[in-house]
C-alpha cells in the first residue's frame, strides 16, 4: 500500500473542505448547475439515470484492507448496500445524495482515499498492472510510477480543462495488464541496454466512438525526463485539440489527424522549450516513493501445506486453483484472482459483506492488500500458497470462489441503461443471460480462455472493442440491439474487434453468441485459443453460421 | 421488450431529479414535484408541455431540482406510463435483480 | 469591465481599442491583427502598449516583440476552453515575459487558484461573486504538485 506524505493527505482533507463549501453553495442556491456541474464532475459526482453516482478514485487499482473496509461502510450506510467496480480500477456508488457526498468525501479522506478526477475533462485515475509487485515478470514496479505520475497530475493548474478526458494507464511488465495500448497515453517500462529503467511511450489510444490503437511516441524516456515529456504531449493536447465537436476531441483525433511523426516532432519541439521549467521526479522523490510503498515482510521457508492434498482430492478447488491462481515472484507465495462474475450474476458488482469479506481475507491471508483490475475483478497479490485451501473455502462461503477469471463467463459489462443516463441499451441482462448459457458450454467443453465484452453504448465503457467477442448495445426504432465484433484484444499487439454484419435483437443475440462459441469449438486446432482461432481463420466462417438464412 | 408506436393519444408530463438527493421527480399539478408518476401533471398538447417546463426551470433556479425535461407518456390503467425504454427504467428503477432491491 | 488586481476591483489604466479606431493618449491595448500590422506606428507612439490575443494564438513568434508590452490580455470564451492556461504558462515560463497577465472571459471563482498558478495576476469579470469570495479562492490548498508559472515551491520542482 501507498501510505500517504503529510502533504497528500492536507490535500484530500483540503478538498474536502473546498467541496463542502461548493456543495453548500450549491443547496442554497448560490451558484447554478452549469458552474456546479465541473466542480461536481471534477470530484467524481455524475447524476445518472435515477440518482447521483459517486466514482471513487482507486489508484492505480491498489487498496489496503481499511481502505476497503471503508468502502463497504459507504455502500451500507449511504447506498444501497453495494458498490460497482469498474474497468478503470475505481469503484461506483449509484444512489448517492448530494447532501451526503462532502461527508462521503471526508470518511474517504480519513483513510487516505479520494475521488479526485474521476470525471470531467482532465487527467483521470491513473490504471496499473495488477499484479505490480508481486509477478517475477515485471521490470519494475508500476505503482510507484502510477503514484508519482498522479501526484504530478492532481490539480494540475494548466491541464483542467482539457478538450476532453486524458486517461494514462501504466504497465510494469512485457504482459501489459494495463491495456496500454488503448489509453491516450500507456506508459510501458522497460530497460535500456544499460540497464537503466525508463519509459515506451504510447500515445493516441482510446475506445469509444473511434477506436484506436496507440501509438509509439516515443520508444525510451529516462525516468528524470517523464513528468516533462508527460507536460509537453498534454500541452500540445491542450493548445491543438478539439474543442468544437466533442465526439473528436480525445487526443487520439489529434494525433490521427497529424500523424504520428508530425506529433512526435510538436511534442519534441515543446520538450526542448520546456524543460527548464518542467516537474522532475528526481532520484530522491523517486525513492521517498518507493519508500512509501509497504510492502510484506515475505516469509521464507514457507510449505505448501496441504495444498497438494487439496489439489488431488477436491476437483473444484483445482479448477479454480488451476483458472483464479497466477505465479508470485517469492517462492511460497501466489496471486489470487476473486471474480466478480458469477455464473448469472452482476459483472463487477460486490456487496458491502462481501467486500469486508475480502478485507477480512486480505488480513488474515493476504498481507492485508487488495488489488482491481481493469477487468472489474479483484486480486489478493500476496498469499502464502499453504493458505490456499482455506481462503478458497471462505471465498466460497462469501459467493467469491467462481473458477472463471479470462473465461467466457468472466464478462466485462458496463452499468448501461439499467443505470447510466448516457446508455442506448442495457448490458447487464444480457451480460447474465451470456454467462448462465456459455457456463454449460464452457464446463461441457472447455472454451478456454475467452474474453467477452459487453457495453451499453458507443462510449464502450464496456471495452467491447476491445473484447474476443464485442457486443455494443444500440437503440434500433426503440428497441435493444446488439452488434456483435470478434477478434478485439487489449494484450501486447492489441487490436480493435471487427464488426461482422447486422446487429441482433435482444431475443436473438444470445443465441448468436452461442452460435461463435461453437463454431470455435467446430474449427479449432489443438489448444488452439479462440483469439488465435479467430486470427486464423479470419470472419467468414463465423458470418457463415451467423447469418446463415434458415 | 415490444417497440411502442408512437401514439396520437401521447401525454406529455416533465421529469427531472431532486437536488439533494438524485431522486427521480415528476412535475404534478400544483408545481409541487412528487415522486410518483402516477401524480404527475400529464398534459395533451406540447404547448402546455412547455408550459410545465417553464415552471420546471423556474424550480430549477430555485436550487430544487436539475436537468428537467419533457417526455412522453401513454394512459395505461389510469397510470402515465413513458414511452421510451429508458424513461421507463428511469421509473421502475434497474431492470435486474440487485441486492436489496 | 471591472477589473481585479491584487484581489480589489482596480481602475483599469489601459484603454481597449477597437481595430480602425483612432489611437488616444495614453497606455492602449490592441488586437493582435493591428499589432502585427501598426506595429511601427504603435511603437512610435512611446506610449505604454498592450495586446489581447485570441486563445488560438501561438505566443512563441511574439518573443522578441513581449519587451513592448507592458500587458498582454488572453481570453476564456467559455470557462471550459482552457487553451489561456497553457498560453499563460508559456508567456511566464519559457517566454519570460513580467508585465501584467490579465485574463478576460467566463471566469468562475473556482477557476482563481488555477488561473493564478499559470501566471496570471490580472482578471476582467463583473461577476460579483468573484470579488465576493476572493479571500477563499486564493488558497484552497496548502501546497502544490507540479510547479507551473507562480514560483511557487512545489513536491516536483526540479531540484537545486
Amino acid at each position: 500500500m501507498y501510505n500517504y506524505s503529510e502533504v497528500d493527505q492536507r490535500l484530500v482533507d483540503e478538498r474536502v473542505q473546498q467541496f463542502r463549501g461548493q456543495v453548500d453553495r450549491r443547496l442554497a442556491g448560490e451558484i447554478a448547475e452549469d458552474e456546479f456541474k465541473p466542480l461536481r464532475l471534477q470530484n467524481g459526482l455524475y447524476l445518472q439515470l435515477h440518482a447521483y453516482m459517486l466514482r471513487v478514485a482507486v489508484p492505480y487499482g491498489t487498496l489496503s484492507s481499511l481502505q476497503m473496509r471503508k468502502l463497504a461502510h459507504i455502500a451500507r450506510r449511504y447506498d444501497r448496500g453495494f458498490g460497482h467496480f469498474t474497468t478503470r480500477q475505481n469503484i461506483q456508488y449509484n444512489w448517492i445524495k448530494l447532501e451526503d457526498a462532502p461527508d462521503i468525501l471526508a470518511e474517504l479522506a480519513s483513510v487516505q482515499m479520494h475521488a479526485f478526477q474521476t470525471s470531467g475533462n482532465c487527467i483521470r485515475n491513473i490504471t496499473a498492472d495488477h499484479y505490480a509487485a508481486a509477478s517475477a515478470d515485471e521490470v519494475d514496479d508500476a505503482r510507484v510510477w502510477s503514484e508519482i505520475v498522479r501526484q504530478w497530475s492532481t490539480l494540475h493548474p494548466e491541464f483542467s480543462f482539457l478538450p476532453r478526458k486524458f486517461k494514462i494507464a501504466v504497465s510494469g511488465s512485457p504482459a501489459d495488464r494495463a491495456a496500454v495500448e488503448v489509453h491516450d497515453i500507456g506508459l510501458k517500462l522497460i530497460r535500456n541496454a544499460a540497464g537503466e529503467v525508463g519509459f515506451t511511450v504510447l500515445v493516441g489510444g482510446g475506445l469509444g466512438r473511434t477506436p484506436i490503437i496507440g501509438k509509439v511516441v516515443s520508444e525510451f524516456v529516462t525516468a528524470d525526463k517523464l513528468l516533462g515529456y508527460l507536460e509537453a504531449i498534454l500541452r500540445v493536447y491542450n493548445e491543438a485539440g478539439r474543442r468544437d465537436n466533442i465526439y473528436k476531441a480525445r487526443i487520439k483525433i489529434l494525433v490521427q489527424e497529424m500523424g504520428i511523426e508530425t506529433f512526435r516532432a510538436a511534442v519534441d519541439a515543446e520538450w526542448e522549450r520546456s524543460r527548464d521549467h518542467a516537474p522532475v521526479a528526481t532520484p530522491e522523490f523517486i525513492a521517498e516513493i518507493r519508500n512509501r510503498f509497504t510492502d510484506p515482510d515475505f516469509e521464507t521457508n514457507l510449505d505448501d501445506g496441504d495444498l497438494l492434498e487439496t489439489l488431488r482430492y477436491s476437483p473444484a478447488f483445482a479448477a479454480w486453483f488451476q483458472g483464479n491462481v497466477a505465479e508470485h515472484r517469492q517462492k511460497g507465495y501466489a496471486i489470487v484472482n476473486i471474480s466478480l462474475k458469477p455464473i448469472g450474476g452482476i459483472p463487477g458488482d460486490a456487496t458491502a459483506e462481501q467486500i469486508d469479506g475480502v478485507a477480512d481475507l486480505a488480513d488474515r491471508h493476504g498481507h492485508g492488500e487488495i488489488r482491481v483490475t481493469h477487468t472489474q475483478n479483484l486480486v489478493l497479490p500476496h498469499v502464502r500458497r499453504r493458505d490456499l485451501p482455506k481462503l478458497w473455502r471462505a471465498l466460497d462461503m462469501l459467493g467469491l470462489a467462481t473458477d472463471n477469471v479470462g473465461r467466457a463467463t468472466d464478462i466485462i459489462a458496463c452499468p448501461g441503461l439499467d443505470y447510466c443516463s448516457l446508455a442506448n441499451a442495457r448490458s447487464i441482462p444480457v451480460a447474465q443471460r451470456l454467462s448462465e448459457r456459455l457456463a454449460v458450454l464452457d464446463k461441457e467443453f472447455d472454451l478456454g480462455p475467452l474474453e467477452i465484452k459487453v457495453s451499453g453504448c458507443i462510449n464502450a465503457c464496456g471495452h467491447h472493442h476491445v473484447g474476443h467477442i464485442g457486443l455494443l448495445g444500440v437503440d434500433k426504432n426503440g428497441e435493444e440491439f446488439y452488434q456483435i465484433t470478434l477478434g478485439g484484444s487489449d494484450a501486447p499487439g492489441s487490436t480493435i474487434g471487427t464488426i461482422l454484419g447486422p446487429a441482433f435483437s435482444s431475443a436473438r443475440v444470445d443465441e448468436a453468441v452461442e452460435t461463435i462459441a461453437r463454431t470455435y469449438l467446430e474449427l479449432r486446432q489443438p489448444n488452439e485459443s479462440f483469439l488465435a482461432a479467430w486470427r486464423r481463420l479470419g470472419a467468414t466462417p463465423f458470418k457463415e453460421r451467423l447469418y446463415a438464412t434458415a | 421488450m415490444v417497440a411502442k408506436s408512437k401514439s396520437a393519444a401521447s401525454l406529455r408530463l416533465v421529469t427531472a431529479n431532486r437536488l439533494t438527493d438524485g431522486v427521480v421527480v415528476f412535475l404534478g399539478p400544483d408545481g409541487q414535484w412528487t415522486a410518483s408518476i402516477a401524480e404527475s401533471a400529464a398534459v395533451a398538447t406540447s404547448e402546455e408541455a412547455e408550459h410545465l417546463l417553464a415552471v420546471a426551470r423556474d424550480s430549477a433556479l430555485r436550487a430544487e431540482i436539475v436537468e428537467p425535461y419533457i417526455i412522453e407518456a401513454e394512459r395505461q390503467d389510469g397510470v402515465p406510463v413513458p414511452e421510451r425504454f429508458r424513461e421507463r427504467i428511469r421509473v421502475t428503477g434497474p431492470t435486474i435483480q440487485t441486492p436489496g432491491s | 469591465m471591472p477589473l481585479l488586481k491584487g484581489g480589489r476591483p482596480v481602475n483599469d489604466s489601459w484603454q481597449r481599442v477597437a481595430d480602425g479606431d483612432q489611437l488616444p493618449e495614453g497606455g492602449i491595448i490592441v488586437s493582435l491583427e493591428r499589432w502585427q500590422s501598426e506595429r511601427e506606428t504603435l511603437l512610435a507612439r512611446g506610449q505604454p502598449l498592450g495586446v489581447a490575443l485570441p486563445n488560438t494564438a501561438d505566443v512563441a513568434p511574439l518573443q522578441s516583440d513581449l519587451v513592448h508590452f507592458g500587458v498582454i490580455v488572453l481570453h476564456l470564451p467559455k470557462f471550459t476552453d482552457g487553451r489561456a492556461y497553457s498560453q499563460a504558462r508559456r508567456l511566464r515560463d519559457q517566454l519570460g515575459f513580467a508585465g501584467e497577465l490579465r485574463v478576460t472571459g467566463q471566469i468562475l471563482p473556482d477557476q482563481i487558484f488555477f488561473l493564478q498558478r499559470v501566471g496570471f495576476d490580472a482578471f476582467e469579470t463583473d461577476d460579483p461573486r468573484v470579488v465576493a469570495r476572493w479571500a477563499e479562492t486564493q488558497a484552497p490548498f496548502s501546497a502544490v504538485y507540479q510547479p507551473a508559472a507562480d514560483g511557487r515551491r512545489a513536491i516536483l520542482s526540479p531540484s537545486g
